[in-house]
C-alpha cells in the first residue's frame, strides 16, 4: 500500500461503480485497548463481504482522508484513510494506518468474495 | 520447578503468536525431552493490527505472512504437529459454543494428551482467549475426573494476581531462552517493535525484565468436583 494520491484513488474508486461488489469495512482500537488503559471504551465494527452497489463513491482530499459510496438506498463511509492499493487479485484496498503502523480504519473493495 | 516428562501435550490458542509468548520455552524443554507436542492454532491473526508504516502488508495478505511465521514459530519450539483449525480472528466467541466444545473433544479423543495448555477464563483479556479457554474447560469438566488431562490456564489480566494469588506453575526456562527468543522473532509482524524496543534497552543497559525469558507461568484450572 502507498499513501494516498487522490485523483488516483477516485479513479479506482469510479471503476467500481454501478457494479455489485463485495465489501469489507472495518474499524478497531485493538482488542487489548481497555487492557491498557481501563478508561478506555472499546467499540468497533466489521463487516466482510457484504455485497452493495453504488452509484458514484469520491474521496476528500483531506488528512487523513475520507471515503464515501452513495448506494440506491443508503451509505457506506470511512474516516482515517491513509493507505491503499490495488492488489494483485484487482481489489482496492484502503486502510488507515496510525503513525506507529496500527491499522485503525479499513474500507476494501471487490468483485469477488474475500477469502 | 522441575518439568516432568509428559504423555503428550496439547496447545490450543486461538492466534499465532500466543503460544511462543505464554509457552515457547515449556515446549522447547519438552520437545527436548522427547514428548510428542501437539498445536491447535484456531485463526491466522487475520484481524492483527501491526501492517506497519510505512505498511509491510495489507489487510488482505497478513494472514499469509502469519501462517509461515507461525510454521517458523513452530520450527523454533520443536512442534511437528501443527494444526491450523481455519476459524477468523476475532470471531472464536461468536461461534458455535457447542462447536468449539466438540472440536478440543474431537482432539482429546485422538490424541489422549496428559497436559493441556491453553489461556485461563476469565483472566485473559482478549475474547478470543476467552472464548478459546472457555472450550477448552468446558471440554475437560465433561471428561470423567479419573481420565482428566491437567490443564495449565496462561493469565495476563491486570486483576489476576490480586484475585488468584500467584500462578502454581512456575517453569524456570533459562536453559531454553534462546529458543523462545527465537520463536518470538519468528512472529516478526508482531514483535519486531517489541524486539526492538528490548535491543534499545539491552543498549541503553536495562534489558526487558526477566520474566520474558526467565520464566513461564500458569495456573492448573481446578474443577467444581475435585478436591
Amino acid at each position: 500500500m502507498k499513501e494516498v494520491d487522490v485523483q488516483d484513488l477516485q479513479k479506482w474508486i469510479d471503476s467500481f461503480a454501478n457494479k455489485d461488489v463485495y465489501i469489507h469495512l472495518e474499524t478497531t482500537n485493538g482488542s487489548y485497548a481497555t487492557h491498557y488503559n481501563e478508561q478506555f471504551f472499546n467499540a468497533s465494527a466489521f463487516i466482510r463481504n457484504a455485497k452493495i452497489r453504488y452509484e458514484y463513491g469520491k474521496v476528500i482530499d483531506d488528512n487523513p482522508h475520507r471515503v464515501g459510496l452513495k448506494l440506491e438506498n443508503g451509505w457506506v463511509y470511512a474516516q482515517g484513510i491513509t493507505h491503499y492499493e490495488l492488489d494483485e487479485q484487482g481489489r482496492l484496498l484502503m486502510a488507515g494506518l496510525n503513525p506507529e503502523g496500527k491499522l485503525a480504519v479499513a474500507l476494501e473493495i471487490s468483485e469477488t468474495p474475500f477469502k | 520447578m522441575t518439568v516432568k516428562p509428559e504423555r503428550h501435550v496439547l496447545l490450543v490458542f486461538p492466534h499465532p503468536d500466543d503460544e511462543s509468548f505464554s509457552s515457547a520455552g515449556l515446549v522447547r524443554m519438552y520437545r527436548n525431552m522427547g514428548v510428542p507436542v501437539t498445536y491447535a492454532c484456531l485463526t491466522l491473526g487475520e484481524m492483527g493490527r501491526n501492517l506497519g508504516n510505512p505498511p509491510f502488508a495489507t489487510r488482505e495478505s497478513l494472514p499469509e505472512i502469519r501462517r509461515k511465521e507461525l510454521l517458523k514459530a513452530c520450527e523454533a519450539m520443536g512442534i511437528e504437529d501443527l494444526r491450523m483449525m481455519g476459524f477468523r480472528d476475532k470471531t472464536i466467541e461468536f461461534e458455535d459454543d457447542e462447536k468449539m466444545v466438540k472440536l478440543v473433544q474431537d482432539l482429546i479423543d485422538e490424541l489422549n494428551p496428559s497436559l493441556i495448555i491453553t489461556f485461563l477464563p476469565n483472566y485473559c483479556v482478549h475474547p478470543d482467549h476467552e472464548a478459546t479457554a472457555r472450550a477448552v474447560v468446558e471440554a475437560v469438566r465433561r471428561m470423567p475426573k479419573n481420565e482428566r488431562p491437567v490443564v495449565y490456564g496462561v493469565g495476563f489480566a491486570t486483576n489476576t494476581v490480586a484475585e488468584k494469588g500467584e500462578p502454581d506453575v512456575v517453569i524456570d526456562i533459562t536453559e531454553v531462552k534462546e529458543d523462545k527468543l527465537k520463536a518470538l522473532q519468528a512472529h516478526d509482524s508482531q514483535t519486531a517493535w517489541m524486539i526492538e524496543e528490548n535491543q534499545k534497552r539491552i543498549d541503553e543497559g536495562q534489558p526487558m525484565s526477566d520474566s520474558w525469558f526467565h520464566y513461564e507461568k500458569f495456573y492448573t484450572i481446578r474443577f467444581d468436583d475435585e478436591e
